[in-house]
């Protein structure tokens, strides 16, 4: 929304406040200004002056050297090359020393440009005369400017006067924020209220004379609202004899400040009632209405309809039409149609001021696919009483104007009629919930700038109708806050009972997991949750994986954010991949985020929205140093019990030979391994990339932050070595198992010391070495106690095929 | 005897200041104190002394033994000193080689700044708790005052999945979630990932963080609102940051309004990254609207609270000076190393 200040002081006549003073106190009052615009920031020294002689120049074809009036006393010289003056002509001169605000051209320049008296091929200039262009505007704003060359003053204008002020250059745009409760203030009236209530000052609103002449509008046309339900009122009047003319300059100045481009008398009239009311209006030739009748009903299925603007549009019949005894004229709200709107030939005019149901043309515009400015207006949901005013107010600027002869009478459909609404005054409550204590008189006295009335009887405010926004106390206490100043509250802190700080155990895992994650040198990432569908085949999961059945965005930004994503790794491999194309070596990552695992497809509850702690990384490292931040990260939580890796974990998207899946007590709680070499290839990474992923549910509930000392060792530690060669396959963790079913209570620790395949060993064999570390909690073990466990582990050894080598 | 012992003394007061270092000053030792020592020679000649003069005799050995022992001493710590003196010039350094690095990774700056955040709300007795991110229509708009066809539905473009499930577009609903289990008082910041249909660009993302504020018991005014968030605000971003609070319209709350925080940068000012206003806004808060309330089972004559939502990437963005959203996805390497 934007205002001319000019516009805005007219209707707060006592309003003496700079820009910036208007600006501050608006916003902190509740109507946030966004910027202002001063129209004559870069005009300075500008006159009329008056062409009193014109001379060719001597030197140039294309100059020309003129002798002009600029009321000083004595003419001054400009030379020019404008192809359009003429003696006579009164234009707009910058002086010596003054400033425009651009070039010919249209280009504004920031500060403006400084002009100077100066010599044009050896001929003094000591001024210049000036386009439209120049003076920061344009021929939108001003039609009456010539395409290319000077402004010329068609109007009496005085010589020697503030040029500026004579095409309504002084003035001030303001660009509001204005919130979507607050549907009164997209209207000039509507600020200027707002702007009454700051600075405390009257609200003086255009008085609306009566308008029409003897005749009775009921004999022109006939309005029918069958549709009541999304048409609450619909007035209509009547112009004849209609006089197509530009309008006033006083109106066209106002209408350009505005933003708004001046057409002829009845559009800018339109416009001009618009922004003062915030009422949309529409016009339809009356001679091409049938009937001389208005029928406001819903669209049939199918209907087609060509707008004024030559589209023709599918409705259905959820649409409000303007129709009338044969055929529909206007999609209500939102466009007139081709078939009645106003030409150059009209005579009659049918004047319609309408309140239609604000989600009905949001939702009919939508579909449509048209949003105009009348539909961005209604669809926020007008109040019906303005209707009337705006039509009221638009006929007498007919009548002002001598746009045309307004017949008597208005048809007004308005089968039930919006009262204000009452709410108790509870100063008391207010202040309560304010935290203040504003005077019940203070109060009072707010509410009437913003014409809430209290009715002593009843001890209620009477909110008019155009505040919709006002309900309950909460609203209520907001108006006598905004008004009070926000500022001018108390500062304090909440009393009342005392309440523990903390995070869930859930995050504090999650904070662990990050600084597991950052010791061991790995960096945080984000993704986002929603993927592609094509990430399976990327991740060459297979077509019957229930990793495909996915919770689907209905409106997705694109297919590429389509899906919520099932498996954490599609976002890892990208950033990895992203890291890699911009050779950064040794990357490594961490991200923790959701998964989103459909109960059902279609999805008809919620999903599960599982935690995943993903790590990648590539370059230094391997399988194992990834293993080791996932078992770093188990003792951090307090997971002391030993993991178990399950090698064939079936991940398709890992190296079959090189994957496992984690178990913590039987329970599975994620996977580890190497990408596979067909999927790092299509992120288009050529190395080898590692990844873990664990499920932080399971995670957490296995996890603890209870730790129990205990104790340093008393007694020396007994160490025994083992030296062995097993069969290839053989796990390690198969080994490690005996170790720990047979090593007994005195088995502290092992130890695998060493790892060997090759020439000394046979085919098909791999030796290993293992130191076991014995030690007695309250004695000095001796041979004797550890016979028994080596003897058993040995024993289990050999029954897997293992051979012993002496040591 | 008295001669010889007294020439033993000298000679091995000589050989001990000549001996240069401890090896040699062993050498000394040994040939005087040693076994086969000088003076252990003249102690095992005691015997072809008269027995009355022994004990005179052995008290002037012992004597000449401890002094010599003691010059022993002596000069074992100046050659120790020396000896250490020299290790030490010749262990010198080069202090300003480049340091060896350890490898250890970065946090998100989003997370950085959540962390801050956090930090300051659970000293004030806030606790922190989530909801889903796959939400109910219900909790993300109806619970929250923003009925069917409301326009505010349109202006947040929300991601729906069907009907009655959206993408959440705010952590507001987990303010629901907590307000119907019926607990009171409340006081709890809720951060999380919501989602708005935006296309990506420098300073926005279809997908983002917020944390949401709620506070809820016998009492809660406006004013507490204004004392909250002011102390929020000056632990965040310096003691000498003021806030404003400017009137503003949430269908979820009333009365409302927006926070501006003196600009860190400039101290309020004005500059280049304030626009000139000295001002910059980070937040959005209000009273809980007693139609959210009643809603969630509170009754709004009883309890009244406040509730607060702030960004957490506006936050991360403005406090790092990251000038381009999309960095906080790309998760390159140089970057997240900055932080």
């Amino acid at each position: 929304m934007n205002t001319s200040f000019e516009w805005i002081k007219e209707l707060v006549p006592g309003l003496d406040v700079t820009e910036q003073e208007y600006m501050d106190a608006m916003t902190m009052s509740g109507t946030k200004v966004e910027g202002y615009r001063k129209l004559d920031a870069d005009l300075d020294k500008i006159v009329v002056g008056q062409i009193m002689e014109i001379r060719p120049h001597p030197d140039a074809d294309k100059l020309i050297v003129c002798q002009v009036d600029v009321g000083s006393g004595k003419n001054i010289q400009i030379v020019t090359g404008a192809p359009n003056v003429a003696k006579g002509d009164k234009v707009p001169v910058v002086l010596d020393g003054g400033r425009v605000a651009g070039g010919h051209d249209g280009s504004i320049t920031p500060g403006g440009i400084k002009i100077k008296k100066g010599k044009l091929r050896g001929v003094e200039s000591e001024g210049m005369m000036c386009s439209i262009e120049e003076l920061g505007s344009s021929r939108d704003m001003y039609p009456e400017a010539p395409e290319l060359g000077i402004y010329i003053f068609k109007e009496d204008v005085e010589v020697g006067s503030d040029a500026a002020a004579a095409l309504g250059l002084h003035d001030t745009v303001f660009e509001y924020e204005v919130t979507s409760n607050r549907v009164d203030c997209f209207s000039v009236t509507g600020i200027a209220r707002e702007a009454a209530a700051t600075f405390r000052k009257e609200l003086k609103l255009p008085s609306v004379t009566e308008t029409g002449n003897e005749e009775d509008v009921n004999d022109y046309i006939k309005v029918t609202v069958k549709d009541t339900d999304l048409c609450s009122r619909y007035t209509a009047r009547v112009v004849k004899n209609i006089r197509l003319a530009p309008s006033p300059k006083w109106m066209q100045r106002r209408l350009a400040a505005q933003g708004i481009r001046p057409i002829n008398n009845l559009v800018d009239i339109t416009n001009y009632v618009m922004e003062e009311y915030g009422q949309p209006m529409h016009a339809y030739d009356l001679d091409t209405i049938a009937g001389k009748e208005i029928i406001v009903r819903r669209a049939e299925k199918d209907e087609a309809f060509v707008t004024l603007d030559g589209q023709e549009r599918k409705l259905d019949e959820n649409v409000l039409m303007i129709c009338d005894a044969e055929k529909a004229v206007g999609i209500a709200g939102i466009m007139g149609g081709e078939n009645s709107m106003i030409t150059d030939r009209v005579q009659t005019m049918l004047f319609e001021a309408a309140c239609f149901d604000g989600t009905n043309i949001r939702l009919s515009s939508k579909k449509i696919g048209l949003r105009t400015d009348a539909s961005s207006v209604f669809e926020k949901g007008l109040d019906p009483n303005q209707a009337i005013e705006a039509m009221n107010r638009a006929c007498q600027l007919i009548e002002e104007l001598g746009a045309g002869e307004v017949v008597g009478g208005t048809v007004d459909v308005y089968p039930v009629k919006k009262e204000g609404r009452r709410i108790p005054f509870e100063p008391e409550k207010y202040n309560r919930l304010l935290g203040a204590d504003i005077s019940k008189e203070e109060m009072l006295s707010y509410f009437a700038r913003l014409s809430l009335s209290y009715e002593e009887a009843s001890n209620e405010i009477l909110v008019p109708s155009w505040r919709q926004d006002l309900e309950c106390d909460a609203d209520i206490a907001e108006e006598a806050a905004r008004f009070f100043g926000y500022d001018n509250i108390p500062t304090t802190l909440p009393t009342g009972e005392a309440t523990t700080g903390k995070l869930s155990f859930k995050l504090r895992i999650e904070e662990a997991a990050r600084d597991t994650a950052e010791f061991c040198g790995f960096s945080q990432g984000m993704h986002y949750s929603f993927e592609s569908p094509k990430v399976f085949d990327k991740l060459l999961i297979p077509e019957d994986s229930r990793l495909r059945e996915t919770v689907t965005i209905s409106n997705p930004l694109g297919e590429d954010f389509s899906i919520m994503r099932t498996i954490p790794l599609n976002g890892m491999l990208t950033s990895l991949s992203t890291n890699y194309n911009r050779r950064n070596k040794d990357v490594r990552l961490y991200e923790l985020g959701n998964i989103y695992l459909p109960k059902q497809t279609p999805v008809t509850e919620l999903p599960e929205e599982r935690m995943q702690f993903t790590l990648g990384m590539y370059g230094e490292g391997d399988f194992y140093t990834l293993k080791g931040v996932v078992e770093e990260f188990f003792q951090k939580i307090g997971m002391r019990q030993k993991p178990s890796y399950r090698p064939d974990a079936g991940r398709p998207y890992l190296h079959p030979g090189r994957q496992a899946d984690i178990f913590y007590l039987d329970t599975a709680v994620g996977y580890i391994g190497e990408a596979h070499p067909a999927v790092t290839a299509n992120y288009g990474i050529k190395d080898r990339v590692y990844v873990a992923v664990l499920d932080m549910p399971e995670i957490t509930a296995n996890a603890g932050f209870d730790r129990k000392y205990q104790g340093i060792a008393k007694f020396p530690a007994s160490t025994r070595d083992i030296s062995m060669v097993a069969p290839k396959e053989t796990l390690a963790g198969e080994i490690e198992k005996v170790f720990d079913e047979k090593g007994g209570a005195y088995l502290e620790r092992y130890e695998l010391f060493d790892i060997y395949e090759g020439e000394q060993i046979k085919p098909g064999f791999k030796s290993l070495a293992y130191s076991l570390v014995f030690r007695g909690k309250e004695k000095n073990l001796e041979e004797a106690d550890l016979a028994g466990a080596m003897n058993r582990i040995l024993k289990s050894l050999e029954g897997m095929g293992i051979e012993l080598r002496k040591s | 005897m008295k001669e010889k012992l007294q020439k033993i003394k000298e000679e091995a007061v000589r050989n001990i200041e000549a001996s240069g270092d401890l090896s040699k000053l062993n050498d000394v030792r040994v040939a005087v104190l040693g076994k086969k020592g000088e003076l252990t020679a003249v102690l095992k000649s005691m015997k072809d002394i008269l027995p009355e003069e022994r004990p005179a005799f052995g008290q002037l050995v012992n004597d000449v033994r401890a002094e010599i022992e003691k010059k022993l001493e002596e000069a074992k710590a100046a050659l120790e000193a020396k000896e250490l003196e020299l290790r030490l010039k010749k262990e010198v350094i080069d202090v300003t080689l480049p340091a060896k690095k350890n490898r250890v990774g970065h946090r998100h700056p989003n997370t950085i700044a959540l962390e801050e955040v956090e930090r300051i709300f659970i000293g004030m007795g806030y606790e922190v708790v989530e909801g889903p991110e796959v939400e109910l229509d219900y909790y993300n708009f109806e619970a929250l005052n923003i009925p069917a066809n409301h326009p505010a539905k349109d202006e947040q473009d929300t991601f729906y999945i069907n009907d009655e499930i959206v993408l959440r577009t705010q952590t507001s609903p987990v303010q629901v979630r907590q307000m119907e289990k019926g607990k009171l008082p409340i006081r709890v910041i809720a951060p999380g990932r919501v989602f708005r249909s935006d296309e990506v660009d420098a300073t926005h993302s279809p997908s983002f963080h917020q944390i949401e504020g709620l506070v809820i018991d016998r009492n809660i005014t406006f004013a507490d609102l204004k004392g909250t968030l002011a102390e929020f605000a000056k632990e965040l971003f310096g003691e000498n940051t003021k806030v404003k609070f400017r009137p503003h319209h949430f269908p979820f709350t009333e009365p409302s309004a927006e926070v501006d925080v003196t600009c860190f940068k400039c101290g309020g000012k004005g500059c280049r990254f304030c626009k000139g206003s000295g001002w910059i806004e980070i937040l959005g808060c209000g009273m809980v609207h007693p139609k959210v309330l009643r809603m969630s089972g509170i009754d709004p004559e009883e309890y009244s609270g406040f509730a607060f939502g702030v960004g957490l990437e506006r936050i991360a963005l403005l406090k790092y000076e990251i000038d381009d959203m999309r960095l906080l996805y790309e998760n390159d390497d140089r970057f997240l190393k900055q932080f």
